[in-house]
């Protein structure tokens, strides 16, 4: 890995939970992100995985500063931007784009596909050679869209054309790294994979570093070089593509592994694990391991001592886990059902 | 059990068949832009006891078949023809009392979004006692005491408190179980699950599956499951029917259709997915272009215009005449293909991939 880019030390995000007859009070706070270290290199894609509710969205928006950290810190190109003003990131905020899940509520239905794309150009005061409707128009080509579509509106496009429309405002500005939120999974299965082969092109071509946020773990693994695995706040897991699907450690990354439906019918039998419950409420998260409450490995120690994130004997560098008591690396593993409806 | 006929004689008057018969079923809305054409001449059959899985992706028809089993289109905006029969009861041309009386007692449905479909005013007891009240006569306390027995069928902890607890005191995994047991209050024979896990998270999707599975051995309930992932329909139904453009495309068994399947917006579906034991250095291979508009569906086959061999079968077969899904029982689909051309064609697919 190269130059990093993107660097999350110890981040945390509390939201005030506020509550009281008259006078509104602070009663809690929901720990949507509790701590959490993962950087972002130069070309690099990390791809954030976890169910909902687990803080990948939150730490998303951390990373592109649209929210400020209760404590810890975000660095840019090794510059702290944690608590800069509005002014202070203008110049930073070129460089980190987002794409957004729903491309129907991200784009304004009363302006012109035009107006959309060339709208972050116009607020950084950037002119490209040739001008901003022949860059637009470039841009438009680039993500597969008809260059004369330039002046129509975003209700005459289809779901996948409007996800394209938002992946060309965010290319508008040249980025360096792009925070894709959940981008494909409001699209239909073919639509899908249209639109992850455009990502992954825009990759390759542009050299755009992504934190490709997403709950589908197929879809993860075929676009991040590496891979980040939360729950409810906290990295449990993260590592390389191969450590990360081939060797995990952590239980719930095999609980998650094994619950993906694969579309197959005769191959091996994979290991089965059914939890039970759901994941706890992020305002009194558990006491120690936070998976312990669906863990089927949980002792004494887990609700006393919060695991480290750390490499385990067998790891391999950079592959890095968070349990005291860590499964086999493979995902041929006994089954273990602690669903009390099927039990 | 997993025994499907496809057999597809109209009846007028019906001996022992399918437990649900769907016949040559048609569905138009008509709207302010003009006439949708939502399902198009639609035939399955389904036996008890086992699951028929709808794959589609959004506006293929799915939901729209599933709702006109139920009776629950607008009579005022839509044009239904052809036949469903259920055991000897012909639904299409059954009166409202009819399928007031069919709906939520033998025939129930769950639905994709739990916390729209329950009433946030009413305790999830009274939402669930409320079905088992109209359609059985039983009293306020049968009903509760019944309520009680769904919640612990369903895996809810501690159900003699959960009962009276309202939709927003659930989680999400815990509603659409609540929802389940309410659609199953009255032991049904058909379920229509439509996307029953699609807001779910992976996790509590895998329990909810389970769950579906495990009632139905139990009980013998025959079950439709609308999804537009193949992968649930893989690990739980026993037959499949992938739908495009409100027709069937292809069906038969699962083990058929995922090992081999024949039409090619099937095989364009599952080399659209990622897999999680799949090589990440080739592109996916997605269908090209976007669903066609159901206000004016393409001309010949519906897929024609996104299909990269509609010249094979023949230079205008394709875009002028309609396929129907050949042959008429076991594995099949509407595709003018030979089994001979696609079979090479899947071959050299496959060798291109790997």
């Amino acid at each position: 890995m190269n130059e990093t880019l993107l660097e999350l030390k110890e981040l945390v995000k509390h939201f005030p939970v506020r509550g009281g007859a008259l006078i509104k009070r602070q009663v809690g706070a929901v720990h949507a992100v509790d701590g959490i270290d993962l950087t972002v290199g130069a070309g690099e894609t990390v791809g954030l995985v976890g169910e909902s509710g687990c803080g990948k969205s939150t730490t998303g928006r951390l990373a592109a500063r649209l929210l400020e950290p209760t404590t810890g810190k975000v660095l840019y190109q090794g510059q702290d931007i944690s608590h800069n003003s509005r002014r202070q990131l203008k110049p930073i905020r070129s460089e980190i784009q987002m794409i957004f899940q729903d491309p129907y509520s991200s784009l304004n239905p009363r302006h012109t596909v035009g107006t959309i794309i060339r709208g972050p150009m116009e607020v950084n005061d950037i002119n490209p050679p040739g001008g901003r409707k022949k860059r637009v128009q470039e841009l438009l080509e680039i993500v597969g869209l008809n260059p004369e579509h330039y002046n129509r509106f975003p209700h005459e496009f289809s779901g996948g054309q409007r996800q394209r429309i938002g992946i060309a405002r965010a290319l508008a500005l040249d980025p360096k790294l792009i925070i894709a939120d959940e981008p494909v999974s409001a699209l239909d299965v073919s639509i899908q994979a249209q639109v992850v082969n455009l990502l992954q092109e825009l990759q390759r071509d542009l050299g755009i570093a992504f934190l490709f946020i997403a709950h589908d773990l197929a879809i993860v693994r075929h676009f991040s070089q590496r891979v980040a695995v939360m729950y409810l706040g906290k990295i449990v897991e993260v590592g390389d593509r191969e450590s990360i699907y081939e060797r995990p450690r952590h239980p719930y990354t095999h609980a998650l592994l094994s619950a993906v439906p694969e579309p197959d019918v005769s191959s091996e039998p994979r290991e089965r694990i059914r939890l039970a419950g759901d994941v706890p409420s992020p305002i009194n998260p558990p006491s120690g391991c936070r998976f312990r409450t669906r863990c089927w490995k949980a002792q004494d120690k887990c609700a006393t001592e919060v695991p480290p994130l750390v490499r385990l004997s067998g790891n391999r560098e950079g592959h890095l886990t968070a349990c005291h008591f860590p499964e086999a690396p493979t995902t041929q593993g006994e089954d273990v059902v602690l669903d009390p409806a099927l039990a | 059990m997993t025994t499907v006929s496809w057999s597809s004689e109209p009846g007028t008057s019906r001996g022992p068949g399918p437990f649900l018969s769907v016949r040559d079923l048609s569905v138009e809305f008509s709207t302010e832009d003009g006439i949708v054409h939502a399902v198009d001449n639609l035939s399955f059959d389904l036996e008890k006891g086992t699951t028929l899985g709808i794959v589609g992706e959004s506006g293929s028809g799915k939901s729209v078949t599933n709702l006109a089993i139920l009776g629950l289109h607008d009579p005022a905006h839509t044009k239904i023809g052809g036949e469903i029969w259920l055991e000897d009861q012909e639904l299409i041309s059954a009166d409202r009392t009819t399928m007031e009386k069919l709906r939520g007692n033998r025939v129930a449905m769950i639905f994709q979004d739990p916390l729209t479909a329950l009433s946030p005013f009413h305790t999830i007891g009274r939402q669930i006692g409320e079905v088992y009240r109209k359609h059985k006569g039983a009293s306020k306390k049968e009903a509760r005491d019944r309520a009680v027995e769904m919640l612990r069928r369903v895996g809810i902890p501690q159900p003699e408190t959960r009962v009276d607890h309202y939709p927003h005191e659930f989680s999400g995994g815990m509603r659409q179980r609540a929802m389940i047991a309410m659609a199953l209050v009255c032991d049904p024979d058909l379920l229509i699950a439509d996307e029953p896990t699609t807001a779910l998270d992976v996790t509590v999707q895998a329990q909810i599956l389970d769950l579906l599975k495990e009632l139905q051995q139990q009980f013998g309930t025959a079950i439709i499951l609308i999804t537009h992932d193949l992968g649930v329909v893989a690990g739980t139904a026993d037959n499949v029917m992938v739908m495009y453009a409100g027709r069937a495309a292809e069906r038969g068994t699962v083990r058929e259709v995922l090992r081999e399947p024949r039409h090619p917006y099937t095989w364009g579906l599952l080399s659209s997915m990622p897999r999680l034991n799949s090589s990440v250095d080739v592109p996916l291979m997605p269908v090209r272009g976007t669903p066609p508009s159901l206000l004016n569906p393409p001309s010949g086959c519906p897929f024609h215009p996104r299909c990269d061999y509609p010249k094979l079968a023949g230079p205008e077969l394709c875009f002028n005449q309609r396929p129907s899904i050949s042959p008429e029982t076991g594995h099949g689909d509407a595709c003018y293909l030979t089994l001979e051309q696609k079979r090479e064609l899947r071959t050299a697919k496959t060798e291109d991939h790997a």
